[in-house]
């Protein structure tokens, strides 16, 4: 199983590289969503699978009873889960402010900071 | 008592530091007159110093220090011995007097506080160049003067000149900074010390690093004393207001690189590649300077070519490094100091009361600026060297160290020579063209300056004829253990009054006069000769700075251009391409090839056997491609959002299958969350949400992704193949239940054995919040859409509550 | 969105998963759940909230702003972690309670506070962004 779970992980890192390299702003938020969800999965699947057994130790019990998930990963993509979700949103927010000011969703067409044609600096003290 | 012996040192660099600090308060208190009481700091660290002068003359030399980072062995440590006291007197006495010629001369200007405050700064730097005991406390020194001199070159911003000159100082001189941090590491690379102290005790003639070393101690101090060919920085500081190159351009940050060199002969000097440099690069420097000073008919400029022919006299008699030499080179530097500081201070007099400073325009001020041509006289005959002046027994003391019948002495000598008859036409032209002869009309009506800018002229050029008639004291106890700190051994003084007319050299000095005088009477004539010869060579060290500057500029801006072009997607492909380089060259460097090849064969590692998944497992897999696919294809908006919700449910239904519900949870929420704010705003963009790559981007695109896909599922793969550190996790485990009373592990670790690192991500995640409101609420504010109508009230973010 | 139907279900489901919110965040330490995920469902039905009823009748019934519930759950998480330090421990150190209350017993703990902490923060900070989303919304319209 670990080795389908490598193949499904790198198709989800392909998807989301390939999203985010488009220009069209939306298609690279969606593509950091995939690409977020690629990552989480591949730290838990480089912690090794445990089918069902969740890290709980039963009550009780000062260990559990047999071998469980490793809840080391699972902390580490919980709190990863959260703030990527935090950042989408932020990231949502930004593209949209970004298209009610410039009209464009392209960033081609988002040459505000780095303009194409900027002056040379100048020659002097 | 006993705290000034002990402290006395970190009080001599320490208190015009101090008093920097309040001198824009006093001056906003006192306007011009703040200067008098400003000077008395650095008079108190001459008396201060003066303290030391018995101690270091029985050959006793003061220490202080205190461990700066034990853990390294750095020590900040001071001390004042021959050489110190020497510069360090020097450095007060000017400051004194400088200070308070800038009071008056600096009257009423808006920032005279700021100014000086900027000379206070400098002198307490300066004061740590030459008594500083540790290598790179000296280095930071060194750097501060540079930084300063940098402030007061460039003081009058306004003018494009005085910006120029201080970046043009600034950079030559911080060459040679970085050139002496670099010497200082090599110093300790060499010996493991960082004590100049130490240093002197040190045989590094024969080090393997000696040439690398003396390249840099070079480097550092022709650069801070204006050697050819770094020569040209310091014409152009005379942007700096007057009161700034009497005191760093002539007497004392300049000499800073003397200093060095002196400090470090003992350690480094004597050997035929520091002698031959040293004579080569000073005797240019003195022509070089000699000849320029003649072509200038600014009184500034004039003197400034002047200093720079005195710097490389210096350097040169370092470099011949006889007992006689050396103590030339000291009672050179103090009559230099006095003379030079007075003539300039004389040239800002005759600016300030005449309002130019162009010699042709001047002449006959001599009855209406009397105590000014007084000090320039006094300061001018030192210059020359006549005798009962200290510049006589400087001169004297030279001429008899190169006077012996070697070839190459001798040459030297006639450099010597002809370099002293020329700076004592230029001594006679400055004194002589602007005060005597028939009155020229001048933009302002000539009147004499107040008297603290008068002070300084007088009493140094008093000083210099006080010394010599005190030359026996002088000679023993000034001259003596500074040239016994030069030479690393006892030296001698045999400095006396008399005047022995059977000595030879007592005739060469005559020839000196005989030469400057002729120089003066043909002044014009070598200066029509020396620009034509100028115009003829067509070009400046200045004109290659200006160009190197330029091309620095343009370059910089043409790297930023190729790198920074403004196309996100390059960026993003480079980021992505190395991101792929990053994980399959270690995978194929490290044989991970081999390793999946065997796979291929049937040999597969036993914990990594293709277990089949369950059906459930295969539809959930399956769930997730096909959800991937569809965000990658979606016809539109919608379709792709709900595609993007499938791929997330896959995940958190993974999550389940594995022994995972709390991540299951989570990412189920995020999901549906995620869905409805995309809804949210999605709906209100007019999107087309297709690809618009042509087929070439994307299929470059697509392999990119690909070499990143494969990068990251063979590192994957390799890594399952080896065996998990189950250390952190096992101890997770064992103690959840005992010593954190939780049985849910995974929210034990989150909030209590890594609470710390929640904290943090809670705040990350507030910070977002506000950072998001910022962005929706600036909208509202600016009104720059116009599609959007005025914002209701209670609309918006916080004024909704109720 | 505004369907009837919605507009008078939503309520009562909203109120089912505010609770079941906090029962999942104070479960947290031994069971699945925890601050997080309590932190999401509340803000979930919060959005939905939003949707059903419209942003301002929201405001009103929160009375409080989001926003303000998500610094007082970072002061909370940092304060929890403040409260080990009188008991010359090192910050953060955890603190138990057992507080009996005749047949039963409750444990208090500071990595409880620290978990109610962050179910404030996610629960805030997540409907504030919600809100303003569908505040925003409403004015398009």
């Amino acid at each position: 199983m670990d080795f389908f779970l490598a193949i499904l992980v790198s198709i989800f890192v392909g998807c989301g590289v390939y999203l985010l390299l488009s220009q069209s702003v939306i298609r690279m938020l969606l593509g950091l969503t995939v690409l977020g969800n690629g990552i989480n999965l591949l730290i838990f699947t480089a912690g090794r699978l445990t089918r069902e057994v969740a890290p709980i130790v039963p009550a009780g019990l000062y260990t559990p009873a047999g071998p469980i998930a490793n809840p080391l990963p699972q902390a580490l993509i919980l709190t990863a889960i959260v703030i990527s979700f935090a950042m989408f949103s932020f990231l949502l927010v930004l593209a949209f402010r970004a298209y009610q000011t410039l009209d464009a969703d392209n960033t081609n067409t988002m040459r505000l900071a780095e303009p194409p044609d900027a002056p040379q600096p100048p020659l002097s003290y | 008592m006993e705290f000034w012996t002990q402290a006395s040192l970190y009080l001599a660099v320490g208190a015009p530091a101090l008093a920097a600090l309040v001198a824009p308060l006093l001056v906003r208190w006192l306007g011009g007159a703040a200067g008098w009481l400003l000077a008395l700091v650095p008079a108190g660290v001459f008396v201060l110093l003066l303290g030391g002068l018995e101690a270091v003359a029985a050959g006793l030399p003061l220490r202080e220090g205190f461990d700066w980072v034990p853990a390294l062995g750095l020590r900040l440590s001071f001390a004042l011995d021959g050489l110190s006291l020497i510069f360090s007197l020097t450095i007060a006495a000017v400051g004194t007097l400088v200070v308070l010629y800038s009071g008056a001369y600096l009257n009423g200007h808006p920032h005279q506080g700021r100014f000086l405050a900027f000379i206070l700064l400098f002198m307490s730097a300066m004061l740590g160049v030459v008594l500083a005991d540790s290598t790179l406390a000296l280095f930071a020194f060194w750097e501060l003067t540079s930084v300063t001199s940098f402030l007061l070159i460039g003081f009058d911003h306004r003018r494009q000149a005085a910006r120029r000159a201080a970046i043009q100082a600034l950079v030559i001189t911080n060459i040679g900074g970085l050139a002496l941090l670099v010497g200082v590491l090599l110093f300790w690379q060499a010996t493991g010390s960082w004590e100049l102290s130490a240093l002197a005790e040190t045989e590094l003639r024969g080090h393997g690093l000696y040439g690398a070393i003396l390249g840099c101690i070079l480097l550092a101090a022709f650069t801070k004393s204006a050697q050819f060919p770094f020569h040209f920085w310091l014409p152009n500081a005379m942007e700096a207001p007057t009161p700034v190159s009497a005191f760093l351009h002539s007497a004392t940050m300049v000499q800073a690189g003397v200093y060095l060199l002196a400090r470090l002969s003992p350690t480094l000097g004597g050997t035929p590649i520091w002698t031959l440099l040293l004579i080569v690069f000073g005797g240019l420097t003195l022509l070089w300077g000699a000849f320029g000073a003649l072509r200038q008919t600014d009184l500034k400029q004039m003197l400034a070519q002047s200093t720079i022919a005195s710097l490389g006299l210096l350097v040169l008699l370092i470099g011949v490094g006889n007992e006689a030499a050396i103590s030339a080179m000291v009672i050179y530097f103090l009559a230099h100091a006095c003379y030079k500081a007075g003539l300039f201070m004389v040239a800002g007099a005759v600016d300030h009361g005449t309002g130019t400073r162009n010699l042709p325009a001047l002449g006959g001020l001599a009855d209406l600026m009397p105590v000014s041509f007084i000090g320039a006289a006094l300061a001018a005959l030192s210059m020359i060297g006549l005798p009962l002046t200290l510049g006589f027994f400087g001169k004297e003391e030279m001429y008899l160290a190169l006077f012996t019948l070697r070839l190459d002495a001798l040459l030297v000598l006639l450099v010597l020579i002809l370099g002293n008859a020329l700076l004592a036409g230029v001594a006679l032209v400055v004194m002589i063209k602007p005060f005597l002869g028939p009155l020229l009309p001048t933009p302002k009506p000539p009147h004499e300056a107040p008297i603290a800018m008068l002070a300084g002229p007088i009493l140094l050029g008093g000083a210099a004829i006080l010394g010599a008639f005190a030359v026996d004291w002088l000679g023993h106890d000034i001259v003596a253990p500074a040239a016994s700190t030069i030479l690393g051994e006892q030296a001698l003084s045999h400095l006396g009054l008399a005047i022995d007319l059977r000595s030879p050299i007592v005739w060469l000095s005559v020839l000196t006069w005989g030469l400057g005088v002729a120089v003066y009477w043909q002044a014009a004539t070598i200066r029509t000769v020396l620009r034509r010869g100028g115009r003829a060579i067509g070009w400046t060290a200045d004109m290659v700075f200006d160009h190197a500057m330029f091309g620095l500029i343009r370059f910089a801006a043409a790297a930023t251009r190729f790198f920074h072009h403004g196309r996100l997607e390059v960026y993003l492909l480079v980021v992505f391409a190395g991101l792929a380089l990053v994980l399959l060259v270690p995978v194929i460097g490290l044989g991970g090839l081999d390793v999946l090849g065997s796979w291929a064969q049937g040999n597969w590692p036993a914990n990594l056997q293709p277990t089949m998944p369950y059906l459930h497992e295969w539809v959930v897999l399956a769930l997730g491609v096909t959800g991937l696919g569809a965000v990658l294809l979606a016809p539109s908006r919608l379709v792709a959002i709900l595609a993007l919700g499938i791929q997330g449910t896959a995940v958190a239904l993974l999550y389940l299958l594995f022994g995972a519900p709390d991540l299951a949870f989570t990412q189920f929420m995020v999901e549906v969350l995620s869905v409805v704010i995309l809804t949210l705003v999605m709906t209100r963009l007019r999107l087309d949400e297709r690809d618009h790559r042509p087929l070439g981007e994307a299929l470059r695109d697509g392999a990119v992704a690909l070499a990143c896909a494969v990068g990251v599922s063979l590192t994957l793969l390799l890594v399952l193949t080896g065996t998990l550190d189950p250390t952190l996790s096992d101890f997770f485990t064992a103690t959840s239940v005992p010593l954190a009373h939780g049985h849910n592990i995974v929210n034990v670790i989150l909030v209590d054995y890594r609470g710390f690192d929640t904290l943090g991500e809670i705040s990350v995640l507030m910070a977002t919040g506000i950072a998001i409101l910022a962005l929706i609420r600036g909208t509202a504010k600016a009104g720059s859409n116009a599609r959007r109508p005025a914002p209701q009230p209670g609309d918006d973010g916080l004024e909704g509550e109720a | 969105m505004n369907t009837v139907i919605f507009r008078t279900t939503a309520p009562v489901v909203i109120a089912i998963m505010l609770v079941f919110s906090v029962f999942i965040c104070l479960r947290g330490h031994n069971e699945p759940g925890g601050g997080f995920i309590g932190g999401l469902i509340a803000a979930s039905a919060i959005a939905i909230y939003g949707m059903a009823s419209g942003v301002d009748r929201v405001r009103r019934a929160m009375r409080v702003d989001p926003l303000a519930l998500a610094g007082f759950g970072v002061l909370l998480a940092a304060g929890t972690g403040v409260l080990s330090l009188f008991t010359a421990s090192p910050f953060m150190t955890g603190i138990w309670y057992e507080l009996n209350l005749g047949e039963s017993s409750v444990a208090l703990s500071t990595p409880m506070f620290f978990d109610i902490g962050v179910y404030f923060v996610v629960f805030g900070s997540v409907s504030a962004i919600a809100l303003a989303l569908e505040a925003g919304r409403e004015e398009d319209l």
